[in-house]
C-alpha cells in the first residue's frame, strides 16, 4: 500500500498528493509516470510525477477532478493509502544543454512540465516558461514553475491574470520578440499541444509533446495507448509519453481520448448521486 | 472395469452466455472414483512422461480410487503446487492424455479432470497442505513475473529452501491466468487460492514492480543483493495485423480486451470503475485459445453477433477442440477461410467495419500447415462496431532491453541454456513464453521447475566459490 503523506487543494478541483513509494521515487526521471489504482476495486489512471524525494521515499502527484476516480482521489485525505502506484513508466525526456527551452503548458499539463523544466534548466538551458489556464486560480504551480524558469509568463483565457488568450498567442509573440528558441516543449491538452505543434512546425523549431493517451496497464502489454507517429503505430506508455510534436497525429490522438465519454458520464454521475449529500453540505457550508 | 470415460456436467450454453460463471463444473466424487478405476496402473506409465512437469500420475489416480483425496492431492503436489488451475486448463489431449493406455481403444482416463476434482475437494473444504521444504539456505532468488512460469519456479524454490520473492508489475499476481483467462474457464478465486500457497511456503510476493523501470536485473542482483534472477515475464506484447484502420476507436487487442474484462472486472462496470466497450457485433481475429476467450467474452458481454475472422480452416485452427466446440456450442459465427484487409471507421474514428478476403488453402508452408492462399475478387465487407485482434503475442521488452547483456533471439526472446535454462549472464535465468514463444501455460511451469533446478545448482557453486555474480557495469 502506498500512504498518502499529505494532500492539499491548490486551485479549485486540483489536488497535490505527496505519496510514499519509496522505489518509484529513487529511480524517477523527469518525463515520467506512474500508474495510480487509488482502492482495489478502481480502475489504474496514468499521472506524471510532478516532483520525487528519494530521501523521504515520496513522490508529488497533482489530479485534476475530471471523472469518477479523480473526484474520489479528491475525496481521500492524508493518512489514506492508494492500492496501487506503479513506476516509474515511460521513457524519461530527453535532456541535455540545448540552448533556450521555452516551456509551455496548459492547465493540468503544468504538473508534468515541473519536473522536465527543472531537469532543463539543472542542464544549463535558459528556460522561458508560458504557463496558462482559463481562470487565474486555475493557472498551477506558479511559484514552482518560476523557481525553475529564468522568465515566465502567464495567460489564461478570461484576462483574469497574465495576458488574456492562449498560451499559442503568448509563444508567437515571444518568438517575435526573441527568435527562434532551440527547443520547445508542450504539455497540455491535446488541442493545445496540436496549436503549439503547428505553430512552431512553420517555423522548424524542434517541439516535444507529452501525450495523454487512455492508457490500462502502462507496460506496454495492450496498447490502449497507442498513437501514430511518423505514420507509425505507437504506444505512448513505453515510447512515449513524449514525441516529436511535428510528427504526431493529433487527430487521432483526440478522437481515441473521446472513446468511453458514455461510460465516464456514467461513472461519474453514478458517484455524484452516491455523495450527494456530502456535496450539498459543502456548498451549504461554503 | 467401466470402459465409457465419464463427461463432466457443464453449464447449458443458453444459460452461461448471460454469466460468468465457470462453464464447466466438475467431477462429483462418486464420478472421480469411478473414472479413476478405468486407470490401468501401467508398470511403466506413458502418461507421467507426456506431463511436462512429470506428476506421478498412476499414484494419484489411484489413491482417488481409495477415495482417499488428501493423499492424492498430497501426491500431486509433491510435482505440481498449481494442480486446479493445470487441471482447468492444461490441453491434457495434447499431453498426459494423449499417452495414456486407454486412449489406444477406449477414451484416455480423464487426468485433468481428476486432478482437478481433488484441488476442488480440498479447497472446498477449506484444506490448506503445503509440500515439505528442506531447511533455510542462505540465499536469496528474484523471480521476475508471477505468472505460471514464475509461479512453478518460486514454488520449487521455496522446496529447495531458498528465500524466494516474485516480483509482479501488476497490482495482482497470477500473469495470464489473471489478465488472459476468463473467469469462465478458470475462476480467479481458485488462483488466489493457489498463490496463496505459495505464500504460505514462504514466497515473499511483490506487486506494483516493473522490472526494467522500477529497478533492473543488474540493480535485483547488486543492490537488491540477490543471489540468482529467474525471469518469466512472458509474452505480453500484442501483436496487430498491420492493415489500414487499425487504429479506430474500437480495435482493440485481446490483451487490451481481456484485461479489462478478466483483471479489472470491466464486465462488472459501473460497479467496477473500468469500463470496456463491445456493441453489437464484435469481429474477432485469429483462432487460437486467446481468440476463443475474446469470442466467448464479447458473447458474455451482451454482443448480438460475434464473428470469427480466420485465415485457415477450423483444421488448422489452434485452439483446444473442447473450447472450440464451447464457442460454437455459444453460437460463435466461424468465417473460416476469411483474412482482414482493411478496418473502416467514421467521421468520429469508431470503427464501422470489416473488409474481408476470401481464402483457399495451398501448398503447406514451414509451420507444415497448408497456407492459406487469396481468391482473387472474393473481398466481402461485414459491419461491426468491435474489432479484437488475438493473432499472437511476442515477447515484452521492458526487463530484457534494460539488461545489458542479455542475449536475445532475432525475435525479441531470450536465448538460454537447454539444460539449465541460464540467460548469457551468469545467475540469470528465465524460461516460458519470454523464452519460447507464446505457448501453454502447462510449458511454462514446466520450465520454471526446470530453471529452479538450475538455479539451485548454480546457488550451491556460487557457496563452493566457483562462480560469481555479475556486478553493476
Amino acid at each position: 500500500m502506498f500512504k498518502v503523506v499529505s494532500k492539499e487543494e491548490i486551485a479549485p478541483k486540483f489536488h497535490r498528493f505527496v505519496v510514499e513509494a519509496p522505489e518509484v521515487a529513487r529511480k524517477h526521471r523527469p518525463g515520467q509516470f506512474v500508474m495510480v489504482l487509488p482502492s482495489d476495486d478502481g480502475e489504474r489512471i496514468p499521472l506524471t510525477i510532478a516532483a520525487s524525494d528519494p530521501g523521504s521515499g515520496t513522490v508529488t502527484l497533482v489530479v485534476q477532478e475530471v471523472g469518477k476516480t479523480t473526484m474520489a482521489m479528491g475525496l481521500m485525505t492524508a493518512g489514506q493509502e492508494f492500492f496501487s502506484v506503479v513506476g516509474p513508466l515511460g521513457t524519461p525526456t530527453h535532456i541535455e544543454r540545448f540552448g533556450t527551452v521555452v516551456c509551455v503548458g496548459g492547465g493540468a499539463g503544468i504538473a508534468p512540465m515541473l519536473p522536465i523544466a527543472g531537469g532543463l534548466k539543472n542542464a544549463g538551458n535558459t528556460v522561458l516558461s508560458i504557463l496558462g489556464g482559463r481562470t487565474q486560480e486555475l493557472v498551477i504551480l506558479r511559484e514552482e514553475m518560476a523557481a525553475v524558469s529564468d522568465e515566465i509568463i502567464h495567460t489564461t483565457d478570461d484576462g483574469s491574470f497574465g495576458r488574456k488568450g492562449l498560451v499559442t498567442h503568448a509563444l508567437a509573440d515571444l518568438i517575435a520578440q526573441r527568435g527562434n528558441p532551440d527547443l520547445v516543449v508542450a504539455i497540455g491538452p491535446a488541442i493545445m499541444m496540436k496549436a503549439v505543434a503547428e505553430m512552431t512546425r512553420k517555423l522548424a523549431i524542434p517541439t516535444l509533446a507529452s501525450l495523454n493517451s487512455i492508457m490500462v496497464d502502462g507496460t506496454g502489454m495492450c496498447g490502449a495507448c497507442r498513437v501514430e507517429v511518423d505514420g507509425k503505430t505507437k504506444f505512448v506508455c513505453v515510447d512515449g509519453p513524449e514525441f516529436d510534436a511535428h510528427k504526431v497525429d493529433f487527430d487521432l490522438l483526440i478522437k481515441r481520448l473521446r472513446m468511453y465519454i458514455p461510460e465516464e458520464q456514467v461513472a461519474r454521475e453514478r458517484f455524484m448521486g452516491a455523495h450527494e449529500c456530502r456535496a450539498t453540505a459543502g456548498i451549504a457550508r461554503g | 472395469m467401466k470402459v465409457q470415460r465419464h463427461e463432466m456436467p457443464v453449464q447449458n450454453p443458453l444459460a452461461r452466455i448471460r454469466n460468468f460463471f465457470e462453464v464447466a463444473l466438475g467431477y462429483s466424487a462418486e464420478t472421480a472414483i469411478e473414472e479413476a478405476q478405468r486407470c490401468l496402473q501401467c508398470a511403466n506409465p506413458p502418461c507421467v512422461k507426456g506431463c511436462p512437469v512429470g506428476i506421478d500420475i498412476p499414484a494419484f489416480v489411484d489413491l482417488i480410487r481409495k477415495a482417499d483425496f488428501e493423499g492424492s492431492l498430497a501426491k500431486i503436489k509433491e510435482t505440481n503446487t498449481l494442480p486446479a488451475i493445470c487441471g482447468r486448463v492444461c490441453p491434457q489431449e495434447e499431453q498426459c492424455e494423449i499417452v495414456c493406455v486407454m486412449a489406444k481403444k477406449y477414451k484416455p482416463v480423464a487426468i485433468g479432470r481428476l486432478e482437478r476434482f481433488v484441488a476442488d475437494w480440498e479447497r472446498d473444504r477449506g484444506l490448506v497442505s503445503t509440500p515439505e521444504l528442506a531447511p533455510p539456505s542462505a540465499h536469496k532468488v528474484a523471480v521476475v513475473g508471477s505468472g505460471p512460469a514464475g509461479l512453478a519456479c518460486a514454488a520449487e524454490l521455496a522446496r529447495f529452501g531458498h528465500k524466494v520473492t516474485i516480483f509482479e508489475a501488476l497490482h495482482k499476481p497470477g500473469g495470464v491466468l489473471v489478465y488472459g483467462i476468463p473467469e469462465f474457464r478458470l475462476p480467479k478465486a481458485i488462483v488466489t487460492f493457489e498463490i496463496q500457497n505459495l505464500a504460505r511456503m514462504g514466497v515473499e510476493l511483490r506487486g506494483n514492480f516493473v522490472i526494467g523501470r522500477t529497478a533492473t536485473v543488474h540493480e535485483l542482483l547488486n543492490g537488491y543483493d540477490y543471489d540468482a534472477v529467474f525471469l518469466g515475464t512472458g509474452a505480453g506484447l500484442p501483436y496487430f495485423l498491420g492493415i489500414p484502420g487499425e487504429n479506430y476507436i474500437g480495435v482493440l487487442s485481446a490483451n487490451e480486451f481481456l484485461t479489462r474484462v478478466n483483471l479489472m472486472k470491466a464486465y462488472d462496470f459501473p460497479r467496477s470503475d473500468t469500463p470496456v466497450r463491445t456493441g453489437r457485433r464484435v469481429a474477432v481475429v485469429g483462432s487460437g485459445n486467446v481468440a476463443m476467450d475474446c469470442l466467448r467474452t464479447a458473447k458474455r458481454l451482451g454482443a448480438e453477433e460475434v464473428i470469427c475472422v480466420y485465415r485457415r480452416t477450423r483444421n488448422e485452427s489452434p485452439a483446444r477442440r473442447e473450447e472450440l466446440e464451447h464457442a460454437e456450442e455459444e453460437a460463435i459465427d466461424f468465417r473460416w477461410l476469411s483474412a482482414p484487409l482493411a478496418i473502416f471507421g467514421n467521421e468520429e474514428g469508431f470503427v464501422t467495419g470489416m473488409r474481408i478476403q476470401r481464402m483457399e488453402l495451398g501448398e503447406p508452408d514451414a509451420s507444415g500447415r497448408r497456407r492459406p492462399v487469396p481468391i482473387p475478387g472474393s473481398e466481402y465487407e461485414i459491419a461491426i462496431d468491435t474489432a479484437v485482434i488475438a493473432i499472437g503475442q511476442g515477447p515484452n521488452p521492458l526487463a530484457t532491453k534494460s539488461t545489458p547483456g542479455l542475449e536475445l533471439n532475432r525475435h525479441g526472446n531470450i536465448v538460454v541454456d537447454e539444460r539449465t535454462l541460464m540467460t548469457s549472464i551468469p545467475g540469470v535465468f528465465a524460461g516460458g513464453d519470454i523464452v519460447t514463444g507464446a505457448a501453454t501455460v502447462i510449458l511454462a511451469m514446466g520450465a520454471g521447475k526446470q530453471a529452479a533446478l538450475g538455479i539451485h545448482d548454480w546457488l550451491a557453486r556460487l557457496a563452493r566459490g566457483e562462480v560469481i555474480k555479475p556486478q553493476l557495469a
